[in-house]
Order: structure tokens, then sequence, then C-alpha cells
């Protein structure tokens, strides 16, 4: 493969899936109402595009208040993590708890106290977000080279000048990496909570579409979720190419 | 410069304890370059974080420049075997870094700036790495990277520096080269030195004296002055009285590893 190939790929192998989903369900005669074709669904999205486009910015703007969100606290919370061993030890198992409960089942407990609307959905987002973000801040801030450190402390510098000088810049390429991570998990959990309980959102459209059997439309909502994931995957991506350029140089390796 | 009396290092528990050093004693005078040789794992290292207070003592004390060691000395300059070079600072930033933290450069550090950024130019062009202030660490080569790391470990004029081994990863001839870059460095200005290395000829080619620790608890077991004249020259290697110093050390060594 050449270089032109390399980035055509992408674009390929998407219009390659469309074709093969759009020949099953020809070929195999598949009804509308269990799988819509292309073809339909693409029917489905010029007929209804204002509402999926309102429900669409609905979602985005609730994601994002709720990554947003993730991002502060999972900073904060990755930093103090990252400080000590000991709240390291203290509060990673409360973190690895908290992190397997399905947050399906915090929905309902969300409703009952903030009601039905976007400020669920804000907080599921929030709380399935914010998880990686602090382990990977966590994780950077804790692999500092031994070495680097005891070339500081026989300086004489305190915590805070070994975290300012050397632990936050070399956790950057474990944060940024966390983010794109982050930005979808984001999305999921705003769906989740609009499904359940919401009164606009993807997610509200698409439950309202399934309950009247309208299979196209569902779909549409699917792609249209499909499609802000990737670009919101994309700009995580792009800023932490450029935020961290040195780290995809040097030979520091770094998880994401 | 550096005294250290009778000291021993327990690590852990009461269970799984373990003596690292025990029952040391050596002395450093001021300006002194001192070596110190022994078989791997012998507790060398832990020697260098007692001496800049990184570690304190089970039992015995440490001090240097007259005052008790009790916290991190803050005048040590380091060197590793490892460069540890902050990959997203230039090279000429890495190097300054101690004086960002270091007093009384610190609160001079944004008012001086440019006259620190030409000492360290000056520096580095010392070492041989003019004009490669303004690179990334990356794009240097392991011996590069290894005489920023020395720059960076006396940007500050430290009275004591500290170096675990900082050779070791390097191929023989840059070696070589780093033994009279150190040379120089010290020779021009004679700060004290605590070298630790593996390397016998190492040894007996820059310190003036040799330390040799037995095998786990360390001890000093033989303290070898090296009466070669100065300025040396890579030549002396070759010469029948370096070779009998390390051919003698080499026999120490041997003999405190089979106890």
């Amino acid at each position: 493969m050449n270089r032109i190939g390399e980035k055509l790929a992408p674009w390929l192998f998407t219009i390659a899936l469309f074709v093969i989903w759009e020949l099953v369900c020809r070929i195999f005669k598949i009804n509308t109402i269990t799988l819509p074709a292309p073809t339909v669904i693409y029917g489905a999205f010029v007929q209804h595009w204002w509402p999926i486009f309102t429900n669409s910015m609905v979602t985005l703007w609730t994601t994002m208040a709720g990554f947003g969100l993730a991002v502060v606290f999972g900073l904060i919370l990755g930093i103090v993590v990252g400080w000590s061993r000991t709240i390291y030890r203290g509060l990673y198992p409360v973190m690895i708890g908290f992190n397997s409960i399905p947050k399906v089942a915090v929905v309902p407990i969300l409703v009952i106290w903030f009601g039905i609307g976007e400020i669920p959905a804000i907080l599921t987002a929030f709380l399935i977000s914010f998880f990686p973000i602090v382990v990977n801040v966590a994780t950077g801030l804790a692999t500092m080279e031994p070495e680097l450190e005891d070339v500081l402390r026989a300086l004489g510098a305190r915590k805070i000048d070994i975290m300012l000088k050397v632990g936050i810049p070399r956790a950057q390429p474990y944060f940024f990496g966390s983010l794109k991570v982050a930005i979808t998990l984001a999305f999921v959990g705003t769906v989740v909570s609009e499904t359940i309980a919401a009164n606009r959102g993807i997610g509200y459209l698409m439950t309202l579409a399934g309950s009247s059997f309208q299979m196209p439309l569902v779909f549409a909502g699917l792609i249209a979720l499909a499609i802000e994931g990737i670009v919101m995957y994309a700009i995580f991506a792009y800023i932490e190419g450029r935020m961290t350029r040195w780290a995809f140089r040097s030979s520091m390796n770094v998880a994401s | 410069m550096v005294v250290i009396e009778d000291v021993t290092l327990t690590y852990g528990g009461a269970a799984t304890a373990v003596t690292a050093v025990q029952g040391t004693t050596l002395t450093v005078g001021r300006g002194e370059f001192a070596a110190v040789v022994g078989p791997s794992g012998c507790g060398k290292s832990t020697l260098m974080r007692l001496v800049t207070g990184l570690v304190k003592p089970t039992l015995g004390t440490v001090s240097v420049d007259g005052a008790l060691v009790t916290g991190p000395v803050k005048i040590a300059g380091m060197a590793f075997q490892n460069a540890n070079m902050l990959p997203w600072r230039t090279v000429i930033d890495n190097v300054m870094l101690p004086l960002e933290i270091v007093q009384p450069y610190r609160s001079r550090y944004r008012a001086e700036k440019a006259q620190f950024k030409e000492r360290a130019e000056a520096l580095l062009a010392t070492v041989g790495l003019g004009g490669f202030g303004h690179r990334f660490p990356w794009e240097l080569s392991g011996g590069m990277q290894q005489r920023a790391s020395l720059c960076r470990s006396l940007i500050h004029e430290p009275a004591l520096l500290m170096l675990d081994e900082p050779f070791a990863a390097l191929d023989a001839f840059t070696r070589e080269e780093l033994w009279c870059v150190m040379r120089d460095l010290w020779q021009r200005l004679h700060f004290t030195v605590i070298l630790v290395t593996h390397d016998l000829r190492e040894a007996a080619f820059l310190a003036d004296t040799i330390h040799v620790m037995s095998a786990r608890p360390g001890r000093i077991v033989l303290t070898k002055k090296v009466d070669l004249p100065r300025p040396r020259d890579l030549d002396v290697c070759f010469e029948p009285a370096f070779t009998d110093i390390v051919h003698e050390l080499r026999g120490k060594i041997a003999e405190v590893r089979q106890a």
C-alpha cells in the first residue's frame, strides 16, 4: 500500500461496509422493521433531518458539558491521586468499585434527584467519562522516573516544584490520550440517560421512533451518533498530536 | 567535605529487613575526586542517597560541609547512568532546570534569565555541545545526552557532585571521551566528586582515592590512593603503575565476591 492508499483506506472501508450492508438487505430481502438498508436510512435522514439535527445538538451539548466536568474533576482528582502513594492506594479501590457500577443503574437515581431532562444526561456523561482521565493522569504522575525525582530533591526541590516542573508536563500525553477515550464514553453516557429519561436528544428520539416501529429513523439516529463520535474523537486526536508532539518523537511510550 | 561515620542502613520491616550498608566509614576531602567501586548490588547507590540526604541512616551519621545531614542537602548535583533529560524541554532548558529550583538562582531566575542562558551555553560548549542548546534531547545521541546531563548537574556550581555510573551505558570510545570531559571540568571548577562505578579503569583514571566496597551488606574494605600525576592523559591507562592499581583493585573485588 502506498501513502495515498493509506489515506483513502478509512473511506474505502466505510463505503465497503455500507455497500455490503445494502447488498445483504437486498439479496436476503430483509424486512425494514428488522434491519433497514442504508438507502432507506438515508431516506429517513432526508425526511426527518430537522428533528435529527436539533436532537443531535442537544446530545452534543449535554455530552460536551458532561465531558467538560469530567476533564476538570478528572484532572484535579488525577493530580491528587498521583500526588502521594497513600492517597493512590486509598482511593484506587473506591474508584474501581465506582467504575464497575453500570451507569444505567445510576440514571433512575439521578432522575429522582434532578428530574427528567438534560441534567441526568450531563451527569451520566460525566460519571462514565471521568474515570479514564483520572487513571491516566494519576498513572502519568506515578510513573515518574525515581532518579529524576532524586536529582530534583537533592537540589532541595519541594513536592510542588517536582510536580510543576516534571510531573504535570510528563503526564500531559497521558491526559490528552485519555480525552479521546473519554469523549466517546461521554456520548455513551448521554445516550443511555436520554434513552431512559429525557424529552430531548438523540437517545430520546430513538426510543420514540422505536416505540412506533420507525426503524429507519432509529438507525438514522445511530448513524448520527456515530458521526458525532468520530468527529469529536478526531478533534481530540488532533489536539493530542499538537500538544504533545515531543511524546511521539521521544522514546517515552504512552498508553492511551 | 563529606564524612560518613559508622553508617548502617536497613530497608523494610523486621521480618524482611535488608541491610544495604553496614558500619561504613568514609571521608572525602574538599575538592577531592573519590570513587566507590564494588560488586553489583553492594549498596553503592544507597551510599549516594545517604550522602545527598535522600535516605536517613538507621545508625551512624552523615555530614556534608561540616553540617549533619538530616534532609536533602540542597547543594548536590547528580547524574545517573540514564541521562534523564526531560523530552519536552530543549537541551538548554534541561540544563537550566536546577537554576529554576536552587537558591539563590531561583529568585533571580526571571530577571537574569539571559545571563543564565549564556552561562548554560558556555558550559555546553565546554563539553562539546556548543550550538546544540536549541535541540531536543531525543535528537541527540546517548553520549551527547549524557554530556548534557553532566552540564545539568554542574550548572548551579554545586560544591558536591554525585555520579552514579554515569558512563556505564555508553560505548567504549564515547566513555573514554567523557572521562576526559569530566577530568577537564573537575580540574577547572574543582568541586568535590563521589563517583560510583563498576569500571576499575574509570575509577583509576579519574579519582584521587578509590574506596572498595564489599558485597551486601556493603562496607568499605579497602581505600586506595591513586598517586598518578595530574593532569592525566588517556595514555596513562597503559602505564604499569596504572595497571598495577587496577590489578590490585580487581584482586580485592574478586576476594570480597568470594566471601
